[in-house]
């Protein structure tokens, strides 16, 4: 009309009438890492609307939680993020230790320190080249994965279990590790920068890749903050931002390493990023190897006490250290009453622990600050006049595991 | 790191008395009770002021207190990235009380509201989208409330008569399990097996 409305919508032909398309996408794509459901209004091929339907991988952790004790809750933070699993397990042995004013041995220290690097890498190197085989290629992840079989097997031999280890405990860690673990995991800190190399090759210059990748899914600083994000995706808009470094726990203000930050902010750089950390990675393990056979370092690897079990050999001649055994494998420790917030920079951001403690041997109320949910979240904002191709790729860089996100 | 929360603390408290109930600074962290209707100013004021700067939202979450008249604790996480600090603010709120969203400040609280009314059945008001997010596609009932069984009351399985999946209220073959680990000696809440008969003859 006279306004520049059209308004002969009747005189318009049935294909002429044209309107937003809705798709789902997943729950069962392989590129919707798990179990995620997006439900995309598309113009076209442009993404108008992006909603994330989450959940379906809910198992209610945290009601769960409030009904066992403090050490039956630990291998749930396992099943959390099943790639990285002792960074999460990192955080609640350190909300309870805050609690409980447990002192952490210096051995037991470099231990966790050593893993969760190693639980770092195994992050990355799924997510670099998964991400890479989001948008087409398949040789990364063949690569990455024969990797992190072997990071596995050394998870396997310092805890028994390939992924869902139950290492880390309140007041240390479970066992102590044999000098040939150390040698070997040595001799792989040495080996793994050539592979590293290899999947440089194969990516960071690829034309594809990069056509994929460069200037998609943008982020400024302010919207950095604005989302709530944290670990990689603010570090690849630029700030330094790393916990390890600005509120150091453990052990790691002795640790020298580089935080590596982006310039754009977009998926490229958050992989770059990565790539990075992992090389950052192995130069902390080594130096934690290094620290783990200096003699000084030598001692006992949990503050013996109340919360941690008696020897072994105790056990077989003190009559208390069986009772103290047996009671805290039956009944656990109790923790003082009060509140803490614990947080680790888990290889997809912060993970934090919102631990409420009412005296007994059972969390009050304990939440789990995942930073994937915050992450995908911002799906809608980063996917929104996007290709429709683009959204596997943006979910790629974001680092989303449903284990975490659904708790 | 206390005394730094210390000085803090009383620097919000001293600019902003009206939205400060209490606050206390535990294990190094600031917790500070907020009114439920100042908490959107309060948060924004955070946000923007220099000495405080706490624009990154961590968390929003409830604490289920049925004893309570004021049943619900909502317990917000901030960080500052530019000053290097954190802070907890918690609003009180009964079960039929309304919070004011701070979808407007932080966009990111979206979820995790969504994820409180799932939760806890606590209702914003100001939120652009207030659906259930983490539980099943019309599920009845607040799960992290601590008057909800843990074991639910509906369960799920694929019927092969009907060819679809069917809800059902729950049968547990075996009674959903507590045990009682508090020592007699610490103070057991019930009469110990014998000790009746122990009573009866004092009298």
């Amino acid at each position: 009309m006279m306004d520049g409305t059209n308004q002969f919508d009747d005189a318009q032909t049935q294909e002429q009438r044209i309107r937003n398309f809705n798709i789902n996408f997943g729950p069962q794509h392989p590129a919707a890492h798990g179990v995620l459901r997006l439900v995309l209004e598309l113009d076209g091929e442009i993404v108008e609307r992006c909603d994330p339907h989450i959940g379906l991988l809910h198992r209610g952790t945290e009601k769960l939680m409030e009904s066992r004790t403090y050490l039956q809750n630990l291998p749930y933070f396992d099943r959390l993020d099943y790639v990285g699993t002792m960074n999460q397990e990192h955080g609640w042995c350190l909300a309870i230790e805050k609690l409980t004013d447990t002192p952490v041995p210096r051995r037991a220290q470099l231990i966790r320190v050593l893993f969760c690097e190693v639980g770092r890498i195994l992050n990355h190197l799924l997510n670099v080249t998964t991400q890479a085989m989001d948008v087409g290629a398949l040789t990364p992840p063949l690569w990455g994965f024969e990797e992190r079989e072997k990071l596995m097997v050394f998870y396997e031999r310092a805890s028994g279990a390939r992924l869902h280890a139950s290492y880390f405990r309140p007041g240390g860690v479970h066992q102590d590790l044999p000098d040939e673990l150390l040698a070997d995991m040595e001799e792989w800190c040495r080996e793994f920068p050539k592979v590293l190399d290899d999947i440089d090759g194969l990516l960071t210059e690829n034309r594809i890749f990069k056509q994929r990748n460069v200037d998609i899914g943008v982020i400024t600083q302010a919207d950095a903050q604005e989302w709530g994000f944290s670990g990689v995706m603010v570090r690849g808009s630029g700030m330094a931002w790393d916990l390890r470094r600005a509120q150091p726990y453990e052990c790691y203000d002795e640790f020298e390493f580089r935080i590596p930050v982006g310039k754009n902010g977009d998926c490229y750089d958050r992989y770059l990023v990565r790539m990075e950390e992992m090389r950052q990675s192995i130069h902390i393990m080594l130096q934690a190897i290094e620290k783990l056979r200096m003699p000084e370092n030598k001692g006992d690897i949990l503050a013996r006490g109340k919360v941690t079990p008696p020897k072994r050999s105790e056990m077989k001649t003190s009559m208390e250290a069986l009772i103290h055994h047996f009671k805290l494998y039956t009944e656990g420790f109790h923790v003082p009453e009060g509140e803490v917030y614990a947080c680790v920079e888990a290889p997809k951001g912060e993970f934090g622990v919102y631990l409420v403690a009412d005296g007994t041997n059972r969390p009050y109320r304990a939440k789990i600050r995942a930073p994937g949910y915050a992450h995908l979240q911002a799906m809608d904002f980063m996917a929104k006049g996007h290709q429709l191709a683009d959204v596997a790729a943006i979910l790629g860089s974001m680092d989303i595991v449903f284990g975490e996100v659904d708790r | 790191m206390s005394s730094e929360m210390q000085e803090l603390g009383g620097y919000i408290e001293a600019k902003r008395p009206e939205c400060i109930v209490t606050w206390e600074v535990t294990q190094g962290e600031l917790t500070m009770q907020v009114a439920p209707a100042n908490i959107r100013g309060l948060v924004e004021w955070l946000r923007d002021e220099p000495t405080c700067r706490f624009t990154t939202l961590i968390d929003i979450t409830a604490v289920d207190y049925p004893q309570r008249a004021k049943r619900f604790d909502v317990v917000y996480h901030f960080l500052s990235m530019h000053q290097n600090h954190r802070i907890r603010l918690k609003v009180a709120a009964r079960e039929e009380d309304i919070v004011p969203s701070i979808t407007s400040v932080h966009p990111s609280a979206d979820w995790f509201e969504r994820e409180v009314f799932d939760m806890f059945g606590l209702l914003f008001s100001g939120h652009p989208d207030l659906r259930r997010i983490l539980t099943d596609y019309g599920f009845r009932g607040h799960p992290l409330r601590k008057d909800f069984p843990t074991t639910g009351y509906v369960e799920v399985r694929y019927d092969e008569e009907q060819k679809r999946v069917i809800y059902e209220p729950v049968s547990l073959v075996q009674e959903y399990r507590q045990f009682d680990f508090m020592s007699p000696w610490e103070g057991a809440e019930y009469v110990l097996p014998g000790d009746e008969k122990a009573e009866e003859g004092a009298k």
